[in-house]
Order: structure tokens, then C-alpha cells, then sequence
């Protein structure tokens, strides 16, 4: 493509902006962190004048955060992991049949993505408590409860983006695995899953990060032992003051991995949202 | 061939149940022994500086409990952010801990749902009887002719808490007594980018309280006698105004107040010499976090009104934390037990003395601890001067409601707005439809 | 445009040896039962047993618990009844009366936050749209920095809720907030500090938080799209003499939108049900002016413990939702079909 000549000037300043925008809330956080809990409460300062590492040490204290963070890990990465399982059946059944219902479990699917929380949160506390008694398995306050509650959640868009994926994968490939004497599924596992790689990570992704950030249902079904980070991060907020210093480290630190690992997949993630969204 | 996909794809979702199964798996078990007698489940409010802090509070209690009865307590401290929503699903679906702490505001609200053991004439007995509880915090535990569902454990009211120093350079030489004097102290102290009063504008619940407060002082009653909101009453608006007008047209308070919503600002700003007054319950912990000493600032009683002028001579709030047991409990006698311990002589000094509280038993007050000078003056004002937050089931409305309503008045002030006699009205009128349409 | 091509069954079945290789062992017994079912309905069968775990799972938890919050939205639900549901008085219709009588608090109440959200959402999509087509377009080609840029931009989204939007809390503070600081302290913008987190000003701190958040999304999908337009069609039209804003209007836009119709809906979807970020932000009673729908039903069921009445507002969004989409879909593909 050829750049007119003003265009690294409007890249300059349309990047530039952007990237401040981006990285105030950063550097405010970043900053903030290293301050005493009183300069954070004074006035506003760009340049920390007193940098102490205190709040990274005491921010363990005030809240168990490295049981949140290995709560929030666990419930994401099985939540995320299980969605895209039960989404790739699931896609590849409406990419590749066609069978009575299909569209009516499409777009039942879809639709679930645009019910408001708050409508279910109660029936379904009810629902996992009852049941839990029923099976014998503990899920309204456990994990297992929060991790079939938030691969749900991924689920109408992850098999959305996936049978946009699957259907821009030629048919022609599975069948010629199954030529080659695999049945429907051996296709899938050998020859349709390898192919949309790209696919699933990035709706692996986008499913971590739903179970990642969820406030509202991981209020009311957690409890002490299964609090993830998203709702204990609140513990910084106490009766007696608001230590926002320690929150502010609390949240650099729990977001460097996270953050990691979606930068390092990002690659992924970019080549799964075309595909999955354009066909 | 189609079979070893079939069982490949099996064998996955096998893997990823038993999975799923196997992370539930360590916390599942530990919830079942609710149903062994001998282990009990508490649900603890936040009290200190910390929900680590106060597990750690709590935790020699609970070993000495163990030691004398020999059933175990699994404490959780719940924030009081998620408190309400998490006893509101434990009530819905019969499944959560056998004793809870509860704001004791909540205490009609939740009595109506039947979820909780009442304090019958035999249970009441069995934690020492009525007579051994502070009056008024018992008055604090569920509408009136029904047994409470509740017994206090930690007790609080208001109090004006003012900073000695700042009131020695500004020549001051005792607290207000009167609203007039307030006004007059908290012009002298307002000055040189410090204020007179902090309050915490944006609270929900603080506001909430002042309205209930000055309302009283008013002569204002927010339900009539068959339980009808009259939130709107003239009287009740001329108490918002009286509060509202501190920042409003006194400029005794620091138009920033109106977005303190956490429940903690005022009271930095008063720790932090930013603030000359405070409106407030005890801020022992705070200040000590603060660095600052109990000499450093002193506790009188927010200004009663002139009696001529009618209205009630009230100046507090019973506020406190009440202890509950659920009916859903299957180890109600251990339950008991352990109400019992709580309100012992013995566990309301030690724990009172930790959270800088009041005991809420008569018999707790000889340890030195509550003869200090702010502890007595915040026990007299509750034993003589504060009022319960009306005890009806609907109280946990009216606080959301009224507070939002007055959350919304000091924005408007803050921000310049005129707030006439007949803008208080209209809000608290809107606030007063809501209740009525959800009742 | 869930709708896509199928491979004719047929062909498929004639391509199949029956039988395959022999089982291993272990399996035989497994195998066995299945052999009892006959082939045709094992095909028939296969795509139900492939989605069956997701209707499980949606039934589970979507389906089941949203027809019991239906069921919720006509009783009267208060805190008298919570604890044993099936005690509840009937209400009828009369929590959707309240709910629409725009005469009464509670009518003109939900009218002004549904209000809001649609300005919100709206405003919300497209400026999220714009900074992210903004980035995406600007990032094309190759320059120092790209890589470091495009990592910085994902940073927000990869970021915990509650960590992102705590943090602009604390930047919108009105004494202590760098916003302030800046606008005031700095740029001497306005002699009075002005109020973010209440009045007026609020809904505008709710839009930057929420944009800040949610532009990397947009970003990151349309930069991928972008990656996807064949480079020969841009060397073709810069044979033609086409300069860059005449590429820009007649190959990249054109061939975004595949990607736009779903990001837009994707976007109206979470903007409109978003919980965290004015939950965060304001705490359980929003300011007036950013009251968000879903808070404004979260008090008027969980802090007001009116669970009826929050549910009959939670079916009417639900409509509401359901329909936009419909018009949207059916918008989008018409016009999709005219092209």
C-alpha cells in the first residue's frame, strides 16, 4: 500500500494518543503501588516522593491473595478449557450436519448470551443448592459450581466464533480423513481440531477472561475458601480504610501472569477472531 | 472406527467432569460437616482493620469455645460488601452457615423471612436473660411483640467526635451543645483549606442514619402506625435540610464529602486533621492506624434539640452487630451454645476491647478497658439517647431508598444546585412511591 | 450468520467403510452395546450426542433458572416469601404494571435508566468502534514500535475488572484524583475542581472507564480483520492511481464489514448487560445521571430484596435485547444479501 507522506504524522499522533490513553491508568496504578497508603490519600502527585515496596509485602496480610489468585486461576483455566471442549462438539455438529433443531439450538444458544445476570442469579443458587444435596456434590459455594456457571457463560460465543471457524475449514479434509478410515469424530480429534487451532485458543482466551473478571455471581457463590480475585480484591476496601496502594500492587501482580500469557497468545487470538468472525 | 472416536470424545468429556469433579472435590467436603453436631459454621462481619485481622480476633476465642464444649467453629469473615446478598441466598435456598452476624438494622427485615431461630422466653434464658442486655441494643433486634431473632453482641451509636487540638487553636473550649453552636464551632474550625465537619456524602447507609437521626429530632416518624412509609413528611424534610444545609449554606463541609461513598473518608479526613468534627460511630481502630492517640480527639453527644421546639431528645442510632442462628441449622443446641459464648462476660470483653465496641451485657462493663473517657460517653448516649432504627420489615428499603435519595441531594449541592425545601420533597417523595409500589 | 454450508450426508456415507479396523481390546465390551444400535440411528444420533453437554449445560444454567426468574416476575416476591417461594401470593401482571407506568416512581425510574443505558451503550459502541478502527487502520504497515504498541493496547483488556476500573475510581476522585489534578492543577482548565464520581460528570467518567476497557477488543478483532484483506487488491487500486483515503473508503471499510456487523453486536450485547464496571465504580447506588440498568434492577431486587418486581424489569430488558437483535440480524443480512 502506498503511505501518503502525512501518514506517519497521523500514525504519530493517532498511535500517541492512544497510547496515552492507554497508559496513564497504568502508570497511575504502577505508581500508586510503590506510595504510602498517606501520599496515595493526599493530593495527586506524578512522581512518587516517597517509593516504598511496603504495599507489595502487606498486601498478602490484608488479604489471603494468593489463595484468590489460585482460585481465579483454577475456576478460568478448567472454566475456559471445558467450554471450548463442549463448544467444539457442539460446533462441529452444527458446521458439518444438518439436523432437525439445529438452527432452533443455535439461536437458543445465542440468545442465552443476552440474559441479564441478575435474572437467574437467585434460581440458580437455589438450583445449585438444591441439586447439590440430590448428587452429593457441593456447588453453590464450591468451585465446581462457579466453573459450570462460567463455561456457560463463554459457551453461546464460543460456539459461535468456532462454527465460523470449522465452516471456513474445507469440508474436503475431513472427508478425506475419513477415507482414510477415521469416522466423524476421528476427523474431528485428528484432522478438524489441529486445523482450527488457531480457533480454539482464541476462544480459549476469550473464555478465560470472562471467568477472569466475573464480579457479580462470584459475590453470592463463593465463600471464604473458594473467593476469587475479582470479588477479593474488595477486601482492600475495609471498614476502617481503603488501602488503595496495596490494591493497586495487588492488581499489578495478579495481572503480570495474566497479562503474560494473553500477550504471548495474542498471536493465536488474532488469527481465531478473523476467521471465527469473518468466514 | 467410528467407535474409537466415539470413545476418544467419551474419554474427554470424562476427563473433563472428573476434573471439574476433582476441583470441587477439597471444598465439598469440609461444608457437609455442618451436618455433624459437633462442628459449627459462623459467618462473621468485618469489625477491624482487616478480614485477616479479624479472624485472627477471633480465632482464640474460638479455640476457647472448643476447649470448654467441644464443638468446633468454622469462621468465615464476610466483607460487608457481599454480607446481605450472601445471607439473602443462604436464606433462599436453606443451605449456609447455623450463626450469623448481622447489621443489626437488618434485624425486622430479616426476621420477616422466617429464616432465623426466635429468642423465645426459654433460649433468651439460656444466654442470661433479657435483663443482662443493654435495653436498647436489644430493642435492635426484630419488630416489637415478636420474640427477637437476634441477640446483640457488639454495640455502637453516634457520637460527635471533634479534635482537641484543632479545637484549642481555634480557641474553642468545649463541644457544641446545641445545632447552633455546631455551626458557630464549625465556622471557627473552617478555614486555611480545613473544614468543620466530614461526612460521608455518598453512603447509602450513613445517610440513611442521619435522616432516621434528625428525622427523630424532628419529631418525623418514616412509617406511621399501620406501617405506611411517610418519608416525604414536612418534618422529615426539614431534618434532611438541617443535615444537607451544613454543607449547603453553612459551608461548614467540604463540598468534596459528597462523593465519599466507601465509608472510610470522613473518617481520614478527620484522622488526618483535615476535619475538625465527625458525625460518627467509634473510629478507635482508625485513629490507632492513624497515629492517633486517644487524647487526640474527644467524644461528646451529637447536639440534642431545644425541647421547646417538640420533636424527641434522640441523638443516636443503636447501631451494632446482632447474632442470629438459622433455622436451616441442623446443630441448633450447639448453635445456642455458642450465642451463649458470644454474649459471655468473658467473650464480650475480649472481643468489645478488640473491635473498640460496646459489650451489650450490663455485666461486661467492669474490665477497666470501658471506662475510658469515649467509651463511657459513647455508652451513655446509647443507654439514654439513641433511638432503634424503626423496626419493621421494610427497613432495609427505606435505608436504600432514603440514602440513595439524600446521596443524590448533597451531589446537588455539592454541585451548586439550589436545594430548595421543595426539591428535598420531591426526592424523598419519589423514594416514598418506591417503597409503596414494592409493598 | 450462524448459518453455514454442509457437506451432503450422502456423499459421506458412500465414502465409509463399514467395520474399520478391528477393536482394541478393553473396548469390546463398549462396543458391543453399541453394535446392538443400528447404524442409521447412530449417524442420526451423532450430532444430538454432540451437542447434548451444551444443552446440558445451558439448560442447567441459563434455561431452567431463567424460566424460574420468569416465573418470579409474576409473584410477589418480597422478603416475606424468599424463603419458601411456593408461599408467594400471586401478582398477576402487577409487577410489569409498576414496571411500565411511567406516572409512578418506579415506572419513571426504570424509563430514565433504560434511557441512560441506551445513550450509554450507544455512545459506548461507537466510540469503542472508532478508537479501535482508529488503531487497527493506523497500525497497518510496518514501523518501529508496532509490536510494543499493539502489546500496550491489549493491556486493558487483559486486565482484571475490578483492578481497571478501581483504578479510575481512584483517578476521577475529586481532592486526590489525577484527573482533577491534571485539568485543574495543570491545565488550569476550570477554577472549581469538578465532580466525577456524582452529578452529571458521572456518566461521563462511566463512558471513559467503560471505553478504556473495551476499544482494545474492538481494536484487536478489526486489526485482525485487517490482516485478512488480500494486499493485491490495495496494489491493484494503487495501479488504478487510488490514494490512501480513497483505499481506506473503497477496500478497507468495505471489507471490514463482515467483522463489523459482529463486533457491533457482540459490543451491544456486554455494553448493555454490563454489571462490573458501574458496580465498581459507583458501589450498589449509582449517581442518577449513570444509573445503568443493570444496577438499577440489581437495587431494585437484591437491595431492596424485591425479587418479583427486579424480575419482571430483568424479562422486560430480556425483550427488549431479544428484539434488537432480531432487527439487527435480519438488518444486516438483508442489506449483506442486496451487496
Amino acid at each position: 500500500m502506498r503511505e501518503p507522506r502525512w501518514l506517519p504524522w497521523a500514525r504519530w499522533i493517532g498511535l500517541g494518543s492512544l497510547g496515552l490513553f492507554t497508559l496513564v491508568p497504568l502508570y497511575v496504578m504502577a505508581t500508586s503501588a510503590v506510595k504510602p497508603l498517606g501520599d496515595v490519600q493526599g493530593d495527586f502527585s506524578w512522581i512518587p516522593t516517597t517509593v516504598t515496596l511496603q504495599p507489595f509485602f502487606d498486601m498478602w496480610r490484608t488479604v489471603p491473595l494468593a489463595h484468590y489468585f489460585v482460585n481465579s486461576l483454577i475456576v478460568a483455566s478448567v472454566a475456559s478449557v471445558a467450554s471450548v471442549a463442549v463448544a467444539i462438539f457442539a460446533a462441529y455438529a452444527i458446521s458439518r450436519y444438518r439436523f432437525p433443531g439445529r438452527k432452533v439450538f443455535s439461536i437458543t444458544v445465542l440468545s442465552t448470551q443476552m440474559f441479564p445476570g441478575i435474572l437467574f442469579l437467585l434460581p440458580l443458587f437455589m438450583i445449585f443448592a438444591n441439586l447439590g444435596d440430590l448428587i452429593g456434590l457441593e456447588l453453590s459455594a464450591s468451585r465446581t459450581g462457579l466453573i459450570i456457571t462460567y463455561l456457560t457463560f463463554s459457551l453461546p460465543f464460543a460456539i459461535w466464533m468456532l462454527v465460523g471457524y470449522l465452516d471456513s475449514i474445507p469440508t474436503a479434509l475431513d472427508e478425506a480423513a475419513q477415507v482414510d478410515g477415521s469416522g466423524p469424530l476421528g476427523a474431528l480429534l485428528r484432522v478438524v481440531i489441529p486445523a482450527a487451532m488457531p480457533g480454539i485458543v482464541a476462544v480459549t482466551i476469550y473464555a478465560f477472561m470472562t471467568s477472569w473478571g466475573e464480579v457479580l455471581f462470584a459475590s453470592v457463590m463463593t465463600d471464604e475458601s473458594t473467593r476469587t480475585l475479582a470479588v477479593g480484591l474488595q477486601g482492600y476496601a475495609t471498614q476502617n480504610d481503603v488501602y488503595w496502594n496495596q490494591v493497586m500492587a495487588a492488581s499489578l501482580v495478579v495481572s503480570v501472569p495474566v497479562v503474560t500469557g494473553f500477550l504471548l497468545l495474542q498471536r493465536y487470538l488474532v488469527q481465531g477472531l478473523t476467521a471465527g468472525a469473518v468466514k | 472406527m467410528r467407535m474409537r472416536s466415539l470413545v476418544k470424545a467419551g474419554a474427554l468429556l470424562l476427563a473433563v467432569s472428573t476434573s471439574l469433579a476433582a476441583c470441587g472435590g477439597d471444598d465439598g467436603g469440609v461444608k457437609e460437616e455442618a451436618a455433624a453436631p459437633k462442628t459449627l459454621t459462623y459467618w462473621a462481619s468485618n469489625q477491624g482493620p482487616s478480614l485477616e485481622a479479624d479472624a485472627e480476633v477471633l480465632k482464640p476465642e474460638l479455640a476457647r469455645f472448643e476447649k470448654e464444649t467441644g464443638i468446633k467453629v468454622n469462621v468465615e469473615v464476610v466483607p460487608w460488601s457481599d454480607l446481605l446478598n450472601r445471607i439473602l441466598a443462604a436464606t433462599t435456598s436453606g443451605k449456609g452457615p447455623d450463626v450469623v452476624n448481622i447489621g443489626n438494622t437488618w434485624s425486622a427485615s430479616l426476621q420477616a423471612t422466617g429464616a432465623f431461630v426466635p429468642f423465645d422466653d426459654q433460649l433468651l434464658a439460656k444466654v442470661g436473660g433479657k435483663e443482662r442486655f443493654l435495653g436498647p441494643s436489644l430493642a435492635a433486634t426484630g419488630a416489637q411483640g415478636q420474640p427477637p431473632t437476634a441477640v446483640p453482641i457488639y454495640g455502637m451509636t453516634y457520637g460527635l467526635i471533634y479534635n482537641k487540638k484543632m479545637f484549642a487553636e481555634a480557641g474553642i473550649e468545649a463541644p457544641p451543645k446545641t445545632w447552633d453552636e455546631l455551626i458557630a464551632t464549625g465556622k471557627k474550625l473552617t478555614k486555611d483549606g480545613k473544614w468543620g465537619l466530614a461526612v460521608e456524602g455518598a453512603s447509602v447507609s450513613e445517610n440513611a442514619h442521619h435522616a432516621f437521626i434528625f428525622g427523630q429530632q424532628h419529631g418525623s416518624e418514616l412509617f406511621d402506625s399501620s406501617g405506611k412509609p411517610q418519608f416525604d413528611s414536612d418534618k422529615q424534610v426539614a431534618a434532611t435540610k438541617q443535615f444537607l444545609d451544613l454543607m449547603a449554606v453553612h459551608k461548614i463541609v467540604n463540598p468534596s464529602n459528597a462523593e465519599y461513598a466507601n465509608g472510610t473518608q470522613a473518617v481520614q479526613d478527620f484522622t488526618s486533621g483535615k476535619a475538625g468534627m465527625l458525625l460518627w460511630q467509634s473510629i478507635a481502630s482508625s485513629a490507632k492506624a492513624a497515629g492517633m492517640s486517644d487524647e487526640d480527639y474527644g467524644v461528646a453527644p451529637i447536639p440534642l434539640p431545644d425541647p421547646s421546639q417538640g420533636g424527641k431528645q434522640v441523638n443516636g442510632m443503636v447501631a451494632g452487630i446482632n447474632l442470629a442462628i438459622f433455622k436451616h441449622s441442623e446443630s441448633q443446641d450447639a448453635a445456642a451454645d455458642f450465642v451463649t459464648f458470644m454474649t459471655s462476660k468473658q467473650t464480650q470483653q475480649n472481643l468489645n476491647k478488640a473491635y473498640g465496641s460496646l459489650p451489650t451485657v450490663t455485666d461486661a462493663y467492669d474490665d477497666p478497658a470501658f471506662q475510658s473517657e469515649h467509651i463511657k460517653a459513647f455508652q451513655q448516649i446509647l443507654a439514654t439517647t439513641a433511638a432503634p432504627l424503626p423496626q419493621v420489615p421494610e427497613e432495609s428499603q427505606f435505608e436504600t431508598l432514603v440514602g440513595t435519595a439524600m446521596n443524590q441531594l448533597f451531589a446537588d449541592v455539592a454541585s451548586g444546585k439550589p436545594v430548595t425545601e421543595e426539591h428535598i420533597k420531591a426526592k424523598l417523595t419519589e423514594a416514598n412511591e418506591k417503597m409503596q409500589a414494592g409493598s | 450468520m450462524v448459518v453455514s454450508t454442509t457437506p451432503r450426508p450422502g456423499a459421506r456415507r458412500g465414502a465409509r467403510s463399514p467395520g474399520g479396523g478391528p477393536p482394541r481390546p478393553g473396548r469390546r465390551g463398549l462396543a458391543r452395546v453399541t453394535a446392538l444400535i443400528p447404524v442409521r440411528l447412530r449417524r442420526l444420533g451423532l450430532p444430538y450426542l454432540l451437542i447434548l453437554p451444551a444443552i446440558l449445560l445451558e439448560l442447567l444454567i441459563h434455561l431452567v433458572p431463567m424460566l424460574v426468574g420468569i416465573a418470579m416476575s409474576f409473584l410477589k416476591l418480597t422478603q416475606f416469601f424468599i424463603r419458601n417461594w411456593s408461599a408467594a401470593p400471586g401478582a398477576g401482571l402487577a409487577n410489569y404494571e409498576i414496571a411500565v407506568d411511567f406516572d409512578s416512581a418506579v415506572g419513571r425510574g426504570l424509563l430514565h435508566s433504560f434511557t441512560v443505558t441506551v445513550v450509554f451503550t450507544l455512545l459506548a459502541i461507537g466510540l469503542s468502534w472508532l478508537l479501535g478502527t482508529t488503531g487497527a487502520v493506523l497500525m497497518q504497515g510496518s514501523f518501529r514500535g508496532r509490536g510494543l504498541l499493539r502489546t500496550l493496547f491489549l493491556v486493558p483488556y487483559a486486565l482484571p475488572a475490578y483492578a481497571a476500573v478501581i483504578t479510575w475510581s481512584f483517578m476521577f476522585q475529586r481532592d486526590s484524583g489525577m484527573v482533577n489534578h491534571v485539568l485543574v492543577d495543570q491545565l488550569g482548565l476550570a477554577d472549581d475542581r469538578p465532580f466525577w464520581l456524582i452529578g452529571g460528570n458521572s456518566f461521563v467518567a462511566l463512558l471513559v472507564t467503560y471505553v478504556w476497557r473495551t476499544w482494545p477488543f474492538a481494536f484487536l478483532m478489526l486489526m485482525a480483520a485487517l490482516q485478512n484483506i488480500p494486499s493485491d487488491l490495495y496494489e491493484a487500486s494503487a495501479i488504478d492511481g487510488a490514494g490512501w483515503w480513497k483505499q481506506l473508503r473503497s477496500i478497507t471499510l468495505p471489507m471490514l464489514r463482515p467483522v463489523n456487523q459482529v463486533l457491533v453486536l457482540v459490543l451491544f450485547l456486554w455494553t448493555f448487560n454490563d454489571f462490573n464496571t458501574p458496580y465498581v465504580l459507583f458501589g450498589k447506588s449509582a449517581p442518577e445521571e449513570a444509573d445503568l440498568i443493570s444496577i438499577h434492577i440489581y437495587q431494585s431486587s437484591f437491595v431492596t430484596w424485591n425479587f418479583g418486581s427486579g424480575s419482571a424489569m430483568s424479562v422486560l430488558l430480556l425483550l427488549f435485547l431479544l428484539l434488537v437483535t432480531a432487527v439487527y440480524l435480519m438488518a444486516t443480512s438483508r442489506r449483506r444479501s442486496h451487496a
